[in-house]
């Protein structure tokens, strides 16, 4: 048995006159999850989120909500709701009154004592009783934040859109949000669409991330899949931080390929997609892979050039002869004294098959995200 | 420090220097000749006498037609050009194609680059015998009546004020954030609740500026009810020109003329909290 999606977009096409915002995508959200839409401005997310809002007609193909082909709903018809961008709450309206304003517009009527009951619960629900008299203009950003959940949420749509909410507020406050909206989503157990350019908000907050890259879908999976399994170049480098080394593909020993970097060393790495003896290579080292140590082993070795302690962890420039650059990231131990510092000779190492080879695109670097074509995996 | 701060004085002061001077020579002292002029008495030969009495004001029930034509007709008047500039606001706001707007809303404008007095003669000849009623008998519709009437005084309000409805209601539909919109799209709401709820409700400041701005006018016109009334339809305007300048009453023209800026005060101030609490701004710009 399989449930019927809460959001299924079925080959959707849209251009705007002669461009292309968004073609040919296929994505069915099951219920009760938190799904990202993550990409790079202009990547088609949020046209994406408009169309299932019903502010955007497909050019091609169908949006389907819980099922039901909405071509021609009106959005004011359709069972989501939607926090928008800076939330477009009511200035005329006090806080209880936008909170109701969804309440006031069901036909037939809800009685005024429902409404109430209802509004003071959402109220409530987003911590914030007491303010249901207060002004839009009175409330800080956070505060507004909650109000257009809570505007939201009372209407108990069967999917809640979320347009870049997080966007406006400082980091302390988005991280509180993150957190406060993840787990909204599990107590009333609906679907949370998320549209985001954030990386680290999707993959902290979503079940699924479904990253996007000139109007397709590039990688659909859950977060941890995304950061460890990139499909492509594109997702390993906007996804996390890595470091991206090109080299050549030497041969090949089992599973793994080896490539040879632009200094001669040769490294084992896995590899998406088939590649042949003499490709040229991206291949992607994420900070945390790499492990510090004396020189003398290890792989590549390096002078570190600048150290950014950050506590727990600490973050390492190596300068690699023949290379280049790389970010190496080491876990601190107290007491430990396994700090290197600027200007020392160190050895790095990872673990054979820790690195990830990706054919390079044909066109070489510049603009490699905009020209990445590559076939949805879902 | 000290003479940091005279030549910062002085500075505001020669700037704020000609725009005072002006309003003092021009609006302050008119206003207080006036009042005084409103509790004197008219001299046998006509003019100004001093005395000290309210006769003029407890007098003014004689004007009592004019000023009941400027009450019905003005807002009236507003209240007519307030239903036809809205639409087309509206439409130049929301609807009209981006490269469009510009053109179109020149179009409003232009006709003000004429005189008013020229645009309204040319209204009498086309309401006058020879004009739409000449028309109209020759369809076999006869002695219809158009030309001095309040119909034909309403007509000509309406067209020589419309622009500055427009303007002031297109300006607050123009800055009317979108997403409002779709959010109330959003939340359920029908187009015509969302019009009512939001985009009616949100224009209000410049319904209220438009409609005060015409209003205040139309409490002193003189043009239109002369032209397009034939003196059939008084306006208080009219009324002042004729103690003035024909009967040199000029104690009771004064007082007329203090009890309609004072009128026009409490219209103003009306409008301000009307649009105020309505749309819940924090300011209203009135003008």
């Amino acid at each position: 048995m399989t449930a019927v999606p809460d959001i299924e977009f079925r080959g959707v096409t849209k251009r705007y006159g002669s461009v292309t915002a968004v073609s040919g995508i296929d994505l069915a959200i099951p219920p009760s999850a938190f799904v990202a839409l993550l990409g790079p401005s202009g990547c088609g997310k949020t046209t994406c989120l408009r169309m299932i809002g019903g502010f955007e007609q497909p050019s091609e193909g169908a949006v389907f909500i819980r099922g039901r082909d909405m071509a021609g709903t009106p959005p004011y018809r359709r069972p989501v709701n939607m926090v928008f961008q800076q939330y477009a709450l009511f200035p005329h309206l006090d806080v209880e009154d936008n909170i109701s304003y969804g309440l006031r517009q069901a036909r037939p009527r809800l009685s005024t004592r429902e409404i109430t009951s209802r509004a003071g619960e959402a109220l409530a629900m987003v911590r914030l009783a007491g303010y249901g008299r207060r002004k839009i203009h009175e409330l800080s950003g956070g505060q507004q934040q909650r109000v257009a959940l809570a505007r939201a949420l009372v209407n108990k749509p069967a999917v809640l859109l979320l347009d870049e909410p997080l966007a406006a507020l400082d980091k302390k406050l988005r991280t509180d949000m993150q957190i406060e909206l993840q787990n909204l989503q599990r107590e009333i157990g609906i679907t949370f669409v998320l549209v985001t350019h954030d990386q680290e908000e999707a993959l902290s907050m979503s079940d699924f991330v479904c990253v996007m890259n000139g109007g397709r879908i590039v990688q659909l999976g859950q977060p941890s899949e995304i950061y460890d399994e990139p499909a492509d170049l594109f997702v390993a480098d906007f996804v996390g931080k890595t470091n991206l080394l090109s080299g050549k593909v030497a041969g090949r020993s089992g599973d793994l390929v080896d490539v040879a970097l632009a200094n001669g060393t040769v490294i084992a790495a896995r590899r998406r997609v088939p590649l042949s003896q003499g490709d040229t290579v991206s291949v992607s080292l994420r900070p945390e892979m790499l492990s510090l140590g004396p020189p003398g082993n290890g792989s590549l070795r390096g002078i570190v050039r600048n150290r950014i302690f950050l506590g727990s962890t600490a973050e390492y420039a190596i300068e690699v002869q023949g290379i280049g650059s790389l970010l190496a990231k080491a876990d601190h131990q107290i007491g430990q004294g396994n700090l290197f510092k600027p200007g020392e000779p160190v050895a790095i190492g990872f673990a054979a098959g820790a690195p990830l080879a990706f054919p390079q695109p044909k066109n070489n670097g510049t603009n490699q995200r905009e020209n990445q074509h590559v076939e949805i995996i879902s | 420090m000290h003479g940091n701060r005279f030549r910062h004085n002085l500075l505001t002061a020669l700037l704020l220097g000609p725009a005072t001077a002006w309003l003092v020579v021009f609006l302050v002292l008119p206003f207080i000749a006036i009042t005084v002029f409103s509790v004197g008495e008219r001299a046998p030969e006509g003019g100004y006498q001093a005395a000290f009495t309210l006769a003029q004001y407890a007098n003014l029930p004689a004007r009592a037609t004019a000023f009941w034509n400027t009450m019905v007709l003005a807002p009236a008047g507003a209240l007519a050009c307030l239903l036809v500039a809205y639409p087309v606001a509206y439409y130049l706001a929301l609807r009209a194609p981006e490269r469009w707007r510009l053109i179109l809303l020149a179009l409003v404008v232009i006709p003000f680059w004429t005189s008013l007095l020229m645009r309204t003669y040319a209204w009498m000849y086309v309401l006058g015998g020879r004009g739409i009623p000449a028309l109209l008998a020759y369809v076999g519709i006869e002695d219809i009546r158009l030309i001095n009437t309040p119909g034909a005084v309403l007509l000509g309000i309406v067209y020589g004020y419309l622009p500055l409805m427009i303007l002031p209601i297109y300006v607050s539909l123009e800055r009317l954030d979108r997403r409002l919109l779709e959010a109330s799209a959003d939340l359920g709401a029908t187009p015509v609740s969302t019009f009512l709820g939001v985009t009616l409700r949100l224009s209000l400041p410049g319904v209220m500026t438009g409609f005060s701005l015409v209003m205040i006018l139309l409490l002193g016109e003189y043009l239109i009810p002369t032209l397009l009334g034939g003196g059939k339809v008084f306006f208080i305007g009219n009324a002042l020109v004729d103690l003035f300048l024909q009967s040199r009453n000029w104690p009771f023209g004064s007082a007329i003329a203090i009890t309609l800026v004072l009128v026009s005060v409490v219209v103003l101030i009306a409008a301000n909290r009307i649009s105020t609490r309505l749309s819940g701004a924090r300011r209203v710009d009135l003008i």
